[in-house]
């Protein structure tokens, strides 16, 4: 079985600072793979790298075996990489429901021109994506919010709104930058629940990061963990938890939550 | 707040239709009886040109008989028609939501045009005002949408509207009027009019074209960086026009046929809104917002950030250089003087005074500040100080403009208004 995204030696400096250093990752379809490590360590750098935010200086970036290395961050998320942000990225000024509607952007081919006539081929395909956007919606539970300004959201609900709108890109693999960030242990049960669900409902292979170690050994199948941008150890759960290095270089003492 | 509650209450159940009558009434009792009886006996020199507003400023004397006209003319008629003719209408409006939703559009805005026209013809200057208000309209419309859906600060509007107007210029010279710069003819003047508006877009694309000197910038640069690129892309239009004497540099050019009259504009308003409204409900207007609210997120939801950038501002700009066409048109003089900072603070008073991210704002902030700017024409100077301070006191109170973030609903706008019978009032 070809791995579904696959990295190989990926090395990147910021001038002088070497971010990450000969970075190797393999995620096989429906695999739930967990990133850990300090504050600082560089992972969300390497989330950025592999989505394109930045280019990375040396090394091999494949999504089933194409190379996505040096291309536009939309054309990578276009190809089946979707993405949720650490700190929440919503559009603002707009709607729940307009949020949805815009990851659907790449699924669209009427182009300009039926945008300003409005053609047939573009209210057809325009309520195609607002039927598809309604089922994502009831799916993440924020149907009842659909006309309301993302800002007017309770937090947890707007981690929701960014989870159901990296799913309308249709990603074949799912990145999410601390999902659980800032929640309640409610929340946060509740997440688990969505992460399995999606995970079950869409076929997706999911790439976290977290901090908060119950939340990845429930999950996770296969853990990372990162320190100053370079790999210190990686396995199933069991495994990490009793590295010796993990535990000295992030978890510190033993009695971990 | 009491009464203007009631009062709205009264008029909720008049449908479009029935307000579109009563101004068809009023206009035509202006029409009829304005001059020969009301102003005579009112003691009015003449018909007041816009709501008396005139008069009253240059003569406080007649204040009361030009506010007694209006409530003669205007007021009283519109309200008691729209009223009246309620059930009437909501019956005709009832039929006309039966048709197909742009029919019925079409046959609104033909009434709307017909009671404009009609108004307008009274008085030569009116037919001016509202014909410099229509191409205001386009210009708001526009910069709108690089403005306010797209979130930038661009001052190049009026750079973009002076490319549309000479290259049109230059065409309609060349090909339809004997010149003394361009010679004689090249086609028979008679097929001026069906011409024109291949004219225009030609015009609009050029200024497209030209726009692409601020859009690539935007791709590397926001906010006040793109602002001060742009305002130097207007000054560099201004400059290299006036330096360019073969079109009459400074002094300008003059001698256009007058192929705008009142209808050609108002269908291309019309138009120019109707695409706009498509263009930013669909998914790749609404990439506009994407853009402004949060790039890093919307490239990361496949949208395409630099296209999109690029779309707006060729957008935006094609339209002001269609208005721009217009302007010539209906001027039959431009120079380079009517394209810089003064053009520039107007379509910028009027896009942030009616409100961003919004048509119908950008259609209220227009006619608003040209209506008030014709207005307040006597006070002359004093017009400059009036005018901003509105403008500042709509920031304070009302930071995004008056009518903002609200898009037009055809639908609704048209349709027929029930008897509510005190819905929404129960606490």
């Amino acid at each position: 079985m070809t791995p579904l995204l696959s990295v190989k030696d990926m090395t990147h400096y910021f001038g002088g600072l070497r971010a990450v250093h000969n970075y190797n990752l393999t995620i096989e379809p429906r695999q739930i793979f967990g990133l850990i490590g300090p504050n600082g360590a560089g992972k969300t750098t390497i989330f950025n790298l592999i989505t394109g935010v930045y280019t990375p200086t040396e090394g091999e970036i494949q999504l089933e075996n194409k190379n996505i290395k040096g291309l536009e961050t939309n054309e990578i998320a276009a190809m089946g990489l979707g993405r949720t942000f650490q700190n929440l990225a919503l559009w603002r000024h707009m709607n729940v429901l307009d949020h949805i509607r815009m990851a659907h952007y790449s699924q669209l081919d009427y182009g300009l021109l039926g945008a300003f006539f409005n053609s047939r081929a573009c209210r057809d395909q325009e309520n195609q994506v607002i039927e598809n956007a309604h089922r994502l919606m009831e799916l993440f539970d924020i149907s009842k919010f659909a006309g309301d300004l993302v800002t007017s959201l309770p937090y947890g609900a707007q981690r929701r709104v960014e989870m159901a709108r990296a799913m309308a890109t249709r990603p074949k693999v799912l990145f999410l930058d601390e999902p659980t960030a800032g929640m309640t242990p409610d929340e946060l049960v509740r997440m688990i629940r969505i992460i399995r669900k999606v995970h079950e409902d869409f076929n997706v292979a999911i790439f976290l990061i977290e901090h908060r170690m119950k939340f990845v050994m429930e999950l996770c199948e296969q853990i990372q963990t990162l320190v100053f941008g370079e790999v210190i150890a990686e396995g199933p759960p069991e495994e990490i938890q009793n590295n010796p290095r993990v535990i000295e270089a992030y978890l510190g003492k033993e009695d971990m939550t | 707040m009491g009464i203007v509650k009631k009062f709205q209450q009264m008029f909720s159940t008049v449908p479009m239709l029935g307000w579109f009558l009563g101004i068809l009434t009023a206009v035509l009792i202006e029409y009829f009886w304005g001059y020969d009886y009301i102003s005579y006996y009112l003691g009015l020199p003449k018909i007041p040109v816009l709501f008396g507003a005139l008069i009253m400023l240059k003569e406080p004397l007649m204040i009361p008989g030009a506010l007694a006209y209006d409530l003669i003319v205007y007021v009283i008629p519109v309200l008691a028609v729209a009223k009246l003719t309620s059930p009437f209408t909501n019956q005709g409006a009832a039929l006309l939501e039966k048709l197909p939703l742009w029919l019925s559009a079409v046959l609104h805005l033909v009434f709307l045009y017909a009671v404009l026209h009609l108004w307008a013809g009274i008085n030569d200057y009116r037919v001016l005002i509202v014909k410099l208000t229509l191409i205001s309209i386009i210009l708001t419309v526009s910069i709108n949408v690089i403005n306010g859906y797209q979130g930038e600060f661009s001052c190049s509007h009026p750079g973009f509207m002076a490319l549309g107007a000479y290259v049109s210029s230059i065409l309609t010279l060349v090909l339809f009027t004997n010149d003394k710069i361009f010679g004689t003819a090249l086609l028979p003047p008679a097929l001026a009019p069906y011409c024109f508006p291949i004219v225009l877009v030609i015009g609009g694309a050029a200024a497209a074209v030209g726009s692409l000197a601020v859009a690539i910038p935007s791709f590397r640069t926001r906010g006040d960086y793109l602002a001060i690129i742009s305002l130097a892309f207007m000054f560099i239009v201004k400059s290299a026009i006036e330096n360019l004497h073969i079109i009459g540099g400074a002094r300008g050019m003059g001698g256009q046929p007058d192929l705008a009259p009142l209808p050609v504009i108002f269908i291309w308003t019309t138009l120019c809104i109707w695409i706009i409204h498509n263009f930013v409900t669909s998914i790749f207007g609404k990439a506009l917002n994407t853009v402004r609210d949060d790039e890093a997120a919307a490239e990361s939801m496949t949208i395409k950030t630099r296209k999109t950038k690029m779309t707006a501002f060729m957008f935006g700009a094609f339209w002001a250089g269609v208005a721009g066409g217009l302007f010539a048109h209906v001027l039959t003089y431009i120079n380079p003087g009517m394209f810089s900072i003064n053009r520039l603070a107007e379509i910028l008073a009027m896009v942030y005074f009616g409100g961003l991210n919004s048509i119908v704002g950008s259609i209220v902030g227009a006619v608003s500040i040209n209506v008030l700017g014709e207005a307040l024409r006597p006070l002359e100077l004093f017009k400059w100080i009036i005018i901003p301070l509105i403008l500042i006191f709509v920031m304070i109170f009302r930071p995004y403009g008056l009518i903002s973030f609200t898009e037009i609903n055809t639908k609704k706008l048209l349709e027929a208004k029930k008897h509510k019978t005190k819905q929404g009032v129960s606490s």
